[in-house]
Protein backbone atom coordinates (compact mmCIF):
# COMPACT_ATOMS: atom_id res chain seq x y z
CA UNK A 1 0.00 0.00 0.00
CA UNK A 2 1.35 3.60 -0.85
CA UNK A 3 2.21 5.84 2.31
CA UNK A 4 0.91 8.90 0.18
CA UNK A 5 -1.84 8.64 -2.10
CA UNK A 6 -3.32 11.46 -4.35
CA UNK A 7 -5.87 11.42 -7.18
CA UNK A 8 -6.81 14.76 -8.81
CA UNK A 9 -6.02 17.24 -6.10
CA UNK A 10 -6.75 20.56 -6.34
CA UNK A 11 -6.24 23.89 -4.05
CA UNK A 12 -7.71 26.70 -5.38
CA UNK A 13 -7.39 30.48 -3.63
CA UNK A 14 -9.99 32.54 -5.28
CA UNK A 15 -9.45 32.03 -9.70
CA UNK A 16 -5.59 31.01 -8.97
CA UNK A 17 -4.97 27.09 -8.81
CA UNK A 18 -2.34 26.67 -6.48
CA UNK A 19 -2.03 22.86 -6.79
CA UNK A 20 -3.92 22.37 -10.58
CA UNK A 21 -5.23 18.66 -10.19
CA UNK A 22 -1.82 16.33 -9.70
CA UNK A 23 -1.84 12.66 -8.91
CA UNK A 24 1.02 10.60 -7.84
CA UNK A 25 1.58 7.78 -5.12
CA UNK A 26 5.27 7.22 -2.37
CA UNK A 27 5.91 3.91 -1.66
CA UNK A 28 7.38 2.92 1.59
CA UNK A 29 10.67 3.60 2.08
CA UNK A 30 11.05 5.83 -1.03
CA UNK A 31 12.84 8.80 -0.92
CA UNK A 32 10.08 11.34 -3.12
CA UNK A 33 10.90 14.45 -4.14
CA UNK A 34 8.68 17.59 -5.34
CA UNK A 35 10.40 19.41 -7.71
CA UNK A 36 9.90 22.84 -8.96
CA UNK A 37 10.07 26.81 -9.23
CA UNK A 38 9.24 28.96 -6.34
CA UNK A 39 5.04 29.43 -6.82
CA UNK A 40 4.91 25.97 -8.46
CA UNK A 41 2.51 24.30 -5.31
CA UNK A 42 5.01 22.09 -3.63
CA UNK A 43 4.76 23.71 -0.63
CA UNK A 44 0.55 23.84 -0.39
CA UNK A 45 0.90 20.11 -1.87
CA UNK A 46 2.68 19.52 1.50
CA UNK A 47 0.91 21.29 3.71
CA UNK A 48 -2.33 19.59 2.57
CA UNK A 49 -0.47 16.01 3.54
CA UNK A 50 -0.39 17.54 6.82
CA UNK A 51 -3.78 18.05 7.17
CA UNK A 52 -2.84 21.56 8.15
CA UNK A 53 -4.27 23.46 4.89
CA UNK A 54 -7.89 22.16 3.23
CA UNK A 55 -8.12 21.06 -0.04
CA UNK A 56 -10.31 22.60 -2.30
CA UNK A 57 -11.20 19.08 -4.52
CA UNK A 58 -9.47 15.82 -5.33
CA UNK A 59 -8.27 12.85 -3.15
CA UNK A 60 -5.82 12.60 -0.84
CA UNK A 61 -4.72 9.54 1.90
CA UNK A 62 -1.71 9.39 4.02
CA UNK A 63 -0.84 5.98 5.50
CA UNK A 64 -4.44 5.15 4.32
CA UNK A 65 -6.40 8.26 6.06
CA UNK A 66 -7.51 11.56 4.64
CA UNK A 67 -5.55 14.29 6.78
CA UNK A 68 -8.44 16.24 6.86
CA UNK A 69 -10.66 14.25 8.68
CA UNK A 70 -7.99 12.45 10.51
CA UNK A 71 -5.43 15.23 11.28
CA UNK A 72 -4.16 13.59 14.87
CA UNK A 73 -3.73 10.08 13.54
CA UNK A 74 -1.51 11.43 10.02
CA UNK A 75 0.66 13.66 11.98
CA UNK A 76 1.10 11.35 14.63
CA UNK A 77 2.79 9.06 11.97
CA UNK A 78 4.61 12.40 10.15
CA UNK A 79 7.53 14.19 10.93
CA UNK A 80 7.30 18.05 9.67
CA UNK A 81 10.29 20.42 8.68
CA UNK A 82 8.70 23.60 7.36
CA UNK A 83 10.38 25.68 4.97
CA UNK A 84 10.62 28.30 7.08
CA UNK A 85 12.06 27.23 10.74
CA UNK A 86 9.44 27.56 13.48
CA UNK A 87 11.49 26.52 16.65
CA UNK A 88 10.90 28.03 19.58
CA UNK A 89 13.50 30.51 20.01
CA UNK A 90 12.97 30.97 23.94
CA UNK A 91 13.78 27.28 24.60
CA UNK A 92 17.48 25.82 24.78
CA UNK A 93 17.91 23.30 22.02
CA UNK A 94 17.16 19.69 23.81
CA UNK A 95 13.84 22.05 25.32
CA UNK A 96 12.69 22.01 21.88
CA UNK A 97 12.56 18.63 20.99
CA UNK A 98 11.41 17.49 24.19
CA UNK A 99 8.52 20.05 24.46
CA UNK A 100 8.07 19.29 20.38
CA UNK A 101 7.58 15.61 22.06
CA UNK A 102 5.20 16.55 24.46
CA UNK A 103 2.47 17.62 21.45
CA UNK A 104 2.71 13.41 21.09
CA UNK A 105 1.70 13.13 24.55
CA UNK A 106 5.18 10.47 24.44
CA UNK A 107 6.57 10.13 28.41
CA UNK A 108 9.46 12.06 29.72
CA UNK A 109 10.93 8.61 29.98
CA UNK A 110 11.12 8.20 26.52
CA UNK A 111 11.89 11.58 25.36
CA UNK A 112 15.18 12.60 27.21
CA UNK A 113 17.17 9.46 26.12
CA UNK A 114 15.76 10.31 23.13
CA UNK A 115 16.42 14.30 22.26
CA UNK A 116 19.96 13.03 23.30
CA UNK A 117 19.87 10.75 21.04
CA UNK A 118 18.40 13.13 18.24
CA UNK A 119 20.89 15.68 19.20
CA UNK A 120 24.10 13.39 18.31
CA UNK A 121 22.21 12.37 14.85
CA UNK A 122 22.08 16.23 14.41
CA UNK A 123 25.78 16.86 15.55
CA UNK A 124 24.38 19.34 17.88
CA UNK A 125 25.46 17.64 21.13
CA UNK A 126 27.45 20.22 22.33
CA UNK A 127 24.56 22.91 21.57
CA UNK A 128 22.22 20.76 23.67
CA UNK A 129 21.63 24.26 26.23
CA UNK A 130 22.27 26.40 23.61
CA UNK A 131 19.22 28.90 23.11
CA UNK A 132 18.20 28.07 19.64
CA UNK A 133 18.33 31.92 19.12
CA UNK A 134 22.43 31.58 19.43
CA UNK A 135 22.30 28.60 16.70
CA UNK A 136 23.79 29.22 13.16
CA UNK A 137 21.28 28.61 10.34
CA UNK A 138 22.37 25.50 9.37
CA UNK A 139 22.05 24.27 13.02
CA UNK A 140 18.85 25.22 13.50
CA UNK A 141 17.98 23.52 10.17
CA UNK A 142 19.35 20.02 11.54
CA UNK A 143 17.39 20.92 14.93
CA UNK A 144 13.93 21.45 12.84
CA UNK A 145 14.85 17.82 11.41
CA UNK A 146 15.99 16.26 14.65
CA UNK A 147 13.00 17.62 16.06
CA UNK A 148 10.77 16.04 13.43
CA UNK A 149 11.86 12.98 13.69
CA UNK A 150 10.90 12.74 17.57
CA UNK A 151 7.52 10.43 17.29
CA UNK A 152 9.91 8.20 14.76
CA UNK A 153 7.65 9.17 12.03
CA UNK A 154 6.39 7.12 9.32
CA UNK A 155 7.14 9.64 6.74
CA UNK A 156 9.50 12.77 6.94
CA UNK A 157 7.93 15.76 4.65
CA UNK A 158 10.78 18.09 3.96
CA UNK A 159 10.05 20.91 2.49
CA UNK A 160 13.06 22.99 0.82
CA UNK A 161 15.62 21.75 3.55
CA UNK A 162 18.48 23.50 2.44
CA UNK A 163 17.52 26.77 1.34
CA UNK A 164 19.30 29.62 2.70
CA UNK A 165 22.25 27.37 3.80
CA UNK A 166 25.77 27.87 2.34
CA UNK A 167 27.21 24.87 0.33
CA UNK A 168 28.88 23.12 3.53
CA UNK A 169 25.85 23.39 5.84
CA UNK A 170 24.26 21.75 2.81
CA UNK A 171 26.29 18.97 2.30
CA UNK A 172 26.17 18.25 6.18
CA UNK A 173 22.67 18.40 6.17
CA UNK A 174 22.41 16.06 3.16
CA UNK A 175 24.90 13.58 4.51
CA UNK A 176 22.12 13.34 7.13
CA UNK A 177 18.93 13.17 5.34
CA UNK A 178 20.78 9.79 3.76
CA UNK A 179 21.04 8.13 6.78
CA UNK A 180 17.68 8.43 7.55
CA UNK A 181 16.97 7.02 4.13
CA UNK A 182 19.30 3.88 4.33
CA UNK A 183 17.64 3.76 7.39
CA UNK A 184 14.28 3.47 5.36
CA UNK A 185 12.41 6.19 6.89
CA UNK A 186 10.10 7.31 3.43
CA UNK A 187 11.35 11.15 2.67
CA UNK A 188 9.25 13.28 0.75
CA UNK A 189 11.12 16.42 -0.30
CA UNK A 190 10.65 19.80 -2.15
CA UNK A 191 13.32 21.38 -3.75
CA UNK A 192 14.25 23.78 -6.36
CA UNK A 193 17.77 22.88 -6.40
CA UNK A 194 17.97 20.21 -9.09
CA UNK A 195 21.59 19.04 -7.04
CA UNK A 196 19.11 18.21 -4.41
CA UNK A 197 16.94 16.21 -6.14
CA UNK A 198 19.17 14.54 -7.42
CA UNK A 199 21.27 13.67 -4.41
CA UNK A 200 18.37 12.91 -2.24
CA UNK A 201 15.38 12.19 -4.79
CA UNK A 202 14.56 8.06 -6.21
CA UNK A 203 11.94 8.99 -7.71
CA UNK A 204 10.25 12.80 -8.40
CA UNK A 205 7.57 14.76 -9.95
CA UNK A 206 8.47 17.69 -11.61
CA UNK A 207 5.91 20.95 -10.64
CA UNK A 208 5.12 23.98 -12.62
CA UNK A 209 2.25 26.21 -12.34
CA UNK A 210 0.50 23.78 -10.01
CA UNK A 211 0.48 20.66 -12.65
CA UNK A 212 2.64 17.74 -12.97
CA UNK A 213 5.16 18.23 -15.44
CA UNK A 214 7.03 14.76 -15.31
CA UNK A 215 7.57 11.62 -13.13
CA UNK A 216 10.44 9.51 -12.87
CA UNK A 217 13.72 8.70 -11.20
CA UNK A 218 16.30 11.45 -11.69
CA UNK A 219 18.32 9.34 -14.29
CA UNK A 220 15.34 8.37 -15.99
CA UNK A 221 13.76 11.50 -16.80
CA UNK A 222 17.16 13.63 -17.96
CA UNK A 223 17.29 10.32 -20.50
CA UNK A 224 14.26 10.98 -21.48
CA UNK A 225 13.97 14.68 -21.60
CA UNK A 226 17.84 15.60 -22.54
CA UNK A 227 21.05 14.41 -23.97
CA UNK A 228 24.11 12.37 -22.23
CA UNK A 229 25.82 15.78 -21.90
CA UNK A 230 25.67 19.20 -22.75
CA UNK A 231 28.06 22.08 -24.18
CA UNK A 232 28.27 25.55 -22.39
CA UNK A 233 29.42 28.27 -24.08
CA UNK A 234 29.94 31.82 -23.55
CA UNK A 235 30.81 34.20 -26.67
CA UNK A 236 29.89 37.79 -24.37
CA UNK A 237 25.83 38.68 -24.21
CA UNK A 238 25.95 40.74 -27.30
CA UNK A 239 27.56 38.11 -29.48
CA UNK A 240 25.88 34.65 -27.77
CA UNK A 241 22.52 35.25 -30.14
CA UNK A 242 24.24 36.29 -33.29
CA UNK A 243 26.61 32.82 -33.27
CA UNK A 244 23.38 30.93 -32.13
CA UNK A 245 21.60 30.29 -35.36
CA UNK A 246 25.39 28.94 -36.96
CA UNK A 247 25.28 26.56 -33.60
CA UNK A 248 21.79 25.26 -33.60
CA UNK A 249 22.64 23.60 -36.90
CA UNK A 250 25.32 21.50 -35.33
CA UNK A 251 22.81 19.85 -32.37
CA UNK A 252 18.89 18.40 -32.28
CA UNK A 253 18.39 20.94 -29.47
CA UNK A 254 19.92 23.84 -28.35
CA UNK A 255 19.19 26.90 -25.69
CA UNK A 256 19.78 30.37 -26.03
CA UNK A 257 19.99 31.88 -22.17
CA UNK A 258 20.97 35.80 -21.41
CA UNK A 259 24.88 34.57 -20.54
CA UNK A 260 25.12 31.69 -21.81
CA UNK A 261 24.24 29.14 -24.93
CA UNK A 262 23.33 25.45 -24.17
CA UNK A 263 23.98 22.70 -26.88
CA UNK A 264 22.67 19.19 -25.70
CA UNK A 265 25.01 16.23 -27.52
CA UNK A 266 25.54 12.65 -26.67
CA UNK A 267 29.30 13.66 -26.86
CA UNK A 268 29.89 17.21 -26.13
CA UNK A 269 33.96 16.93 -26.38
CA UNK A 270 33.70 15.83 -29.87
CA UNK A 271 31.07 18.68 -30.46
CA UNK A 272 32.88 21.15 -28.95
CA UNK A 273 36.05 20.13 -31.40
CA UNK A 274 34.13 20.59 -34.00
CA UNK A 275 32.96 24.85 -33.02
CA UNK A 276 36.41 25.47 -32.47
CA UNK A 277 37.19 24.21 -35.58
CA UNK A 278 34.88 26.24 -37.50
CA UNK A 279 36.32 28.85 -35.83
CA UNK A 280 33.97 30.07 -33.28
CA UNK A 281 36.00 30.82 -30.47
CA UNK A 282 33.94 31.22 -27.61
CA UNK A 283 35.34 32.73 -24.62
CA UNK A 284 34.68 30.31 -22.11
CA UNK A 285 33.31 26.74 -23.06
CA UNK A 286 32.32 24.01 -20.40
CA UNK A 287 30.94 20.06 -21.00
CA UNK A 288 28.32 18.85 -18.57
CA UNK A 289 26.63 15.57 -18.29
CA UNK A 290 22.84 16.72 -18.46
CA UNK A 291 21.22 17.59 -14.70
CA UNK A 292 17.28 17.77 -14.13
CA UNK A 293 18.00 21.48 -14.70
CA UNK A 294 18.45 20.63 -18.68
CA UNK A 295 14.83 18.36 -17.72
CA UNK A 296 13.00 21.73 -16.31
CA UNK A 297 14.18 23.79 -18.99
CA UNK A 298 12.80 21.46 -21.43
CA UNK A 299 9.79 20.57 -20.33
CA UNK A 300 8.69 24.87 -19.20
CA UNK A 301 11.95 26.46 -20.84
CA UNK A 302 12.69 28.32 -17.64
CA UNK A 303 15.26 27.93 -15.48
CA UNK A 304 14.33 26.57 -12.08
CA UNK A 305 16.13 29.40 -9.88
CA UNK A 306 15.41 32.60 -11.60
CA UNK B 1 29.99 7.32 13.70
CA UNK B 2 26.31 8.00 14.99
CA UNK B 3 23.93 5.49 16.24
CA UNK B 4 20.91 4.90 13.31
CA UNK B 5 17.82 6.90 14.21
CA UNK B 6 14.90 4.30 14.98
CA UNK B 7 11.99 5.20 13.16
CA UNK B 8 8.47 3.92 14.05
CA UNK B 9 9.37 0.92 15.69
CA UNK B 10 9.06 2.28 19.75
CA UNK B 11 6.24 4.60 19.20
CA UNK B 12 2.71 3.81 19.15
CA UNK B 13 1.20 5.95 16.49
CA UNK B 14 -2.18 4.78 17.42
CA UNK B 15 -1.62 5.44 20.98
CA UNK B 16 0.29 9.27 20.53
CA UNK B 17 -3.07 10.30 17.96
CA UNK B 18 -5.88 8.78 20.52
CA UNK B 19 -4.20 10.73 23.73
CA UNK B 20 -3.60 14.14 21.44
CA UNK B 21 -7.08 13.41 20.32
CA UNK B 22 -8.06 13.71 23.95
CA UNK B 23 -5.51 15.33 26.32
CA UNK B 24 -3.49 17.55 23.61
CA UNK B 25 -4.95 21.11 24.95
CA UNK B 26 -2.76 19.78 27.86
CA UNK B 27 0.22 18.56 26.39
CA UNK B 28 0.16 22.07 24.67
CA UNK B 29 -0.39 24.19 28.25
CA UNK B 30 2.95 22.41 29.38
CA UNK B 31 5.01 23.52 26.71
CA UNK B 32 3.32 27.28 27.20
CA UNK B 33 4.28 27.30 30.37
CA UNK B 34 8.18 25.63 30.00
CA UNK B 35 8.47 29.00 27.61
CA UNK B 36 7.99 31.24 30.54
CA UNK B 37 11.01 29.30 32.61
CA UNK B 38 13.41 32.11 30.83
CA UNK B 39 11.33 34.72 32.43
CA UNK B 40 11.15 33.38 36.14
CA UNK B 41 13.04 35.53 37.82
CA UNK B 42 11.22 39.23 36.22
CA UNK B 43 7.42 36.95 36.81
CA UNK B 44 8.77 36.57 40.33
CA UNK B 45 9.74 39.82 41.14
CA UNK B 46 6.63 41.10 39.60
CA UNK B 47 4.12 39.24 41.35
CA UNK B 48 5.83 40.45 44.55
CA UNK B 49 7.22 43.91 43.86
CA UNK B 50 3.23 44.58 42.93
CA UNK B 51 1.10 43.72 45.72
CA UNK B 52 3.77 45.13 47.94
CA UNK B 53 4.07 48.33 46.12
CA UNK B 54 0.14 48.79 45.39
CA UNK B 55 -0.67 47.92 49.02
CA UNK B 56 2.07 50.47 50.47
CA UNK B 57 0.76 52.97 48.28
CA UNK B 58 -3.27 52.91 48.06
CA UNK B 59 -3.80 50.57 50.98
CA UNK B 60 -1.19 53.00 53.25
CA UNK B 61 -0.53 55.88 51.60
CA UNK B 62 -4.00 56.91 49.95
CA UNK B 63 -5.34 55.09 52.57
CA UNK B 64 -3.95 58.02 55.31
CA UNK B 65 -6.42 60.36 53.28
CA UNK B 66 -9.64 58.76 53.09
CA UNK B 67 -10.07 58.69 56.95
CA UNK B 68 -13.67 57.85 56.88
CA UNK B 69 -15.12 54.06 55.56
CA UNK B 70 -15.90 53.43 52.27
CA UNK B 71 -18.73 50.95 51.99
CA UNK B 72 -18.32 50.61 55.72
CA UNK B 73 -14.94 48.95 55.62
CA UNK B 74 -11.36 50.67 55.94
CA UNK B 75 -9.87 51.70 52.66
CA UNK B 76 -7.40 49.24 52.66
CA UNK B 77 -10.12 46.69 53.10
CA UNK B 78 -11.80 47.92 50.30
CA UNK B 79 -8.94 48.71 47.64
CA UNK B 80 -7.20 45.16 48.66
CA UNK B 81 -9.67 43.01 46.33
CA UNK B 82 -9.72 45.25 43.66
CA UNK B 83 -6.16 45.57 43.79
CA UNK B 84 -5.88 41.88 43.42
CA UNK B 85 -8.46 41.46 40.29
CA UNK B 86 -6.83 44.59 38.71
CA UNK B 87 -3.58 43.57 38.56
CA UNK B 88 -4.17 39.49 37.59
CA UNK B 89 -6.68 41.29 35.27
CA UNK B 90 -4.33 43.12 33.56
CA UNK B 91 -1.95 39.98 33.07
CA UNK B 92 -4.65 38.36 30.99
CA UNK B 93 -5.29 40.83 28.90
CA UNK B 94 -1.14 41.23 28.21
CA UNK B 95 -1.10 37.43 27.35
CA UNK B 96 -3.97 37.62 24.57
CA UNK B 97 -2.59 40.29 22.81
CA UNK B 98 1.25 40.20 21.13
CA UNK B 99 2.37 36.56 22.56
CA UNK B 100 -1.20 35.22 20.26
CA UNK B 101 -0.25 37.16 17.05
CA UNK B 102 3.55 36.32 17.99
CA UNK B 103 2.41 32.98 18.06
CA UNK B 104 1.15 32.69 14.66
CA UNK B 105 3.42 35.54 12.93
CA UNK B 106 6.85 35.83 14.61
CA UNK B 107 7.66 33.04 16.92
CA UNK B 108 5.32 30.70 15.03
CA UNK B 109 4.86 28.19 17.72
CA UNK B 110 1.52 27.73 17.00
CA UNK B 111 2.51 26.46 13.76
CA UNK B 112 4.98 24.13 14.67
CA UNK B 113 2.33 22.79 17.08
CA UNK B 114 -0.14 22.56 14.35
CA UNK B 115 1.89 19.97 12.93
CA UNK B 116 1.74 17.53 15.57
CA UNK B 117 -0.92 15.69 17.33
CA UNK B 118 -2.49 18.57 18.34
CA UNK B 119 -5.80 20.75 16.52
CA UNK B 120 -5.73 24.12 16.19
CA UNK B 121 -8.59 24.72 19.22
CA UNK B 122 -6.17 22.63 21.43
CA UNK B 123 -3.96 25.26 20.98
CA UNK B 124 -6.09 27.70 22.12
CA UNK B 125 -7.65 26.23 24.83
CA UNK B 126 -3.93 25.16 25.99
CA UNK B 127 -3.31 29.07 26.03
CA UNK B 128 -6.53 29.75 28.11
CA UNK B 129 -5.31 26.87 30.26
CA UNK B 130 -1.32 27.91 30.78
CA UNK B 131 -2.45 31.76 31.77
CA UNK B 132 -5.33 30.12 34.04
CA UNK B 133 -2.38 28.21 35.74
CA UNK B 134 -0.19 31.41 35.87
CA UNK B 135 -2.79 33.76 36.68
CA UNK B 136 -3.64 31.38 39.92
CA UNK B 137 0.05 31.60 41.06
CA UNK B 138 0.19 35.04 40.71
CA UNK B 139 -2.92 35.92 42.53
CA UNK B 140 -2.12 33.81 44.89
CA UNK B 141 0.82 35.45 45.89
CA UNK B 142 -1.11 38.84 46.19
CA UNK B 143 -3.14 37.13 48.56
CA UNK B 144 -0.34 35.93 51.29
CA UNK B 145 1.15 39.28 50.70
CA UNK B 146 -2.37 41.00 51.58
CA UNK B 147 -2.21 38.41 54.73
CA UNK B 148 0.90 40.35 55.92
CA UNK B 149 -0.45 43.56 55.34
CA UNK B 150 -4.27 42.29 57.17
CA UNK B 151 -6.02 43.38 53.99
CA UNK B 152 -8.37 40.37 54.30
CA UNK B 153 -11.25 41.08 57.26
CA UNK B 154 -13.13 37.76 56.14
CA UNK B 155 -11.95 34.45 55.95
CA UNK B 156 -13.40 33.68 52.50
CA UNK B 157 -10.86 35.96 51.17
CA UNK B 158 -9.14 33.43 49.51
CA UNK B 159 -11.61 33.62 47.01
CA UNK B 160 -9.82 36.56 45.62
CA UNK B 161 -7.24 33.95 43.78
CA UNK B 162 -9.64 32.43 41.49
CA UNK B 163 -11.82 35.32 41.29
CA UNK B 164 -8.47 37.51 40.36
CA UNK B 165 -7.65 34.54 37.97
CA UNK B 166 -11.52 34.40 36.70
CA UNK B 167 -11.42 37.93 35.53
CA UNK B 168 -8.05 37.65 33.52
CA UNK B 169 -9.21 34.95 31.68
CA UNK B 170 -12.48 37.07 31.00
CA UNK B 171 -10.39 39.61 29.54
CA UNK B 172 -7.86 37.19 27.81
CA UNK B 173 -10.04 35.00 25.72
CA UNK B 174 -12.06 37.60 23.16
CA UNK B 175 -8.44 39.28 22.93
CA UNK B 176 -6.96 36.14 21.75
CA UNK B 177 -9.70 35.36 19.55
CA UNK B 178 -9.46 38.70 17.95
CA UNK B 179 -5.47 38.58 17.97
CA UNK B 180 -5.28 35.92 16.26
CA UNK B 181 -7.03 37.54 13.49
CA UNK B 182 -4.49 40.41 13.01
CA UNK B 183 -1.65 40.27 9.92
CA UNK B 184 0.20 43.29 10.26
CA UNK B 185 2.39 44.89 12.85
CA UNK B 186 -0.56 44.74 16.01
CA UNK B 187 -0.53 48.46 15.83
CA UNK B 188 -4.59 47.82 16.76
CA UNK B 189 -2.66 46.77 20.50
CA UNK B 190 -1.89 50.22 21.33
CA UNK B 191 -5.88 51.15 20.28
CA UNK B 192 -7.20 48.22 22.47
CA UNK B 193 -5.11 49.24 25.72
CA UNK B 194 -5.91 53.20 25.41
CA UNK B 195 -9.65 52.85 24.41
CA UNK B 196 -10.96 49.52 25.87
CA UNK B 197 -8.42 48.26 28.78
CA UNK B 198 -7.90 51.33 30.27
CA UNK B 199 -11.17 53.02 30.52
CA UNK B 200 -12.17 49.59 31.99
CA UNK B 201 -9.58 49.47 34.38
CA UNK B 202 -11.19 53.26 35.66
CA UNK B 203 -14.09 52.21 35.71
CA UNK B 204 -13.53 49.42 37.34
CA UNK B 205 -14.87 50.55 40.60
CA UNK B 206 -11.05 49.52 42.16
CA UNK B 207 -9.97 52.86 44.04
CA UNK B 208 -13.70 54.15 44.52
CA UNK B 209 -17.43 52.32 43.83
CA UNK B 210 -19.00 52.99 40.67
CA UNK B 211 -21.44 54.31 41.71
CA UNK B 212 -19.76 57.60 42.56
CA UNK B 213 -19.25 57.96 38.89
CA UNK B 214 -22.01 59.89 37.00
CA UNK B 215 -25.04 57.35 36.05
CA UNK B 216 -24.40 57.72 32.38
CA UNK B 217 -21.30 56.67 32.55
CA UNK B 218 -21.63 53.55 34.78
CA UNK B 219 -22.11 51.39 31.70
CA UNK B 220 -18.20 51.58 30.93
CA UNK B 221 -17.74 49.20 34.46
CA UNK B 222 -20.76 47.17 33.99
CA UNK B 223 -19.47 45.60 30.55
CA UNK B 224 -15.67 45.38 32.45
CA UNK B 225 -14.72 41.62 33.45
CA UNK B 226 -12.45 43.81 36.34
CA UNK B 227 -15.39 45.90 37.80
CA UNK B 228 -17.39 42.20 38.08
CA UNK B 229 -13.96 40.26 39.56
CA UNK B 230 -13.82 43.48 41.63
CA UNK B 231 -17.80 42.92 43.05
CA UNK B 232 -16.91 39.40 43.33
CA UNK B 233 -14.04 39.83 45.42
CA UNK B 234 -15.39 42.42 47.56
CA UNK B 235 -18.41 40.21 48.46
CA UNK B 236 -15.71 37.03 49.57
CA UNK B 237 -13.07 39.47 51.27
CA UNK B 238 -15.27 41.91 53.20
CA UNK B 239 -19.11 40.67 52.45
CA UNK B 240 -20.07 43.69 50.30
CA UNK B 241 -23.39 43.82 49.97
CA UNK B 242 -23.99 42.83 46.31
CA UNK B 243 -25.68 45.58 44.68
CA UNK B 244 -27.38 45.86 41.98
CA UNK B 245 -25.91 42.52 40.34
CA UNK B 246 -26.45 39.25 42.59
CA UNK B 247 -23.27 37.32 43.20
CA UNK B 248 -24.46 34.17 40.42
CA UNK B 249 -24.64 37.44 37.86
CA UNK B 250 -21.15 38.72 38.39
CA UNK B 251 -20.31 35.14 38.29
CA UNK B 252 -21.93 34.48 35.00
CA UNK B 253 -21.05 37.24 33.30
CA UNK B 254 -17.51 36.61 33.60
CA UNK B 255 -17.87 32.64 32.31
CA UNK B 256 -19.66 34.24 29.11
CA UNK B 257 -16.81 35.90 28.92
CA UNK B 258 -14.13 33.75 28.75
CA UNK B 259 -16.78 30.60 27.28
CA UNK B 260 -17.79 33.10 24.27
CA UNK B 261 -13.83 34.53 23.75
CA UNK B 262 -13.36 30.38 23.38
CA UNK B 263 -16.28 30.10 20.96
CA UNK B 264 -15.03 32.44 18.74
CA UNK B 265 -11.22 31.82 19.30
CA UNK B 266 -11.68 28.25 18.01
CA UNK B 267 -12.51 29.48 15.13
CA UNK B 268 -10.03 32.42 14.70
CA UNK B 269 -7.33 30.19 15.48
CA UNK B 270 -8.68 27.16 12.90
CA UNK B 271 -8.78 30.14 10.20
CA UNK B 272 -5.70 31.73 10.59
CA UNK B 273 -3.82 28.35 10.54
CA UNK B 274 -4.90 27.38 7.32
CA UNK B 275 -3.88 31.05 5.93
CA UNK B 276 -0.53 31.00 7.71
CA UNK B 277 2.33 29.27 5.70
Amino acid sequence: MPVIRAADLVKTYGDFDAVAGIAFEVEPGESFGLLGPNGAGKSTTMRMIGGTLLRTAGVLEVLGLDPETHGPEVRASLGVVPQQDNLDEELRARDNLIVYGRYFGLPLSYLKPKADELLEFAQLTEKANAKVSALSGGMKRRLTIARGLVNEPRVLLLDEPTTGLDPQARHILWDRLFRLKEQGVTLVVTTHFMDEAEQLCDRLIVMDHGAIVAEGSPQDLIRRYSSREVVELRFGSDRNAAVAGELRALVDRSEVLPDRVLLYADDGEALLETINRRGLNPLTSLVRRSSLEDVFLRLTGRSLVD
Amino acid sequence: MTRPITTGSSVDHVDAARRGRVLGWWFFAEGRLLRERPFLGVTIATAVGNPVLYLVAMGVGLGALVQQPVDGVSYLHFVAPGLVVSTVATTGAGWGTWPIMGGFKWERTYLAAAATAITPVQIALGELVALGLRLLVQAAVFWAIGLAFGAWPLASAWWVVPIGAAAGLAFFAPLAAYSATLEDEGIQFNFINRLIVMPMFLFAGTFFPLTAMPPFLQWIGWISPMWHGTQLARIASYGMANEPLPTLGHAAFLAACIAGGMAVAARTFSRRMEKAS
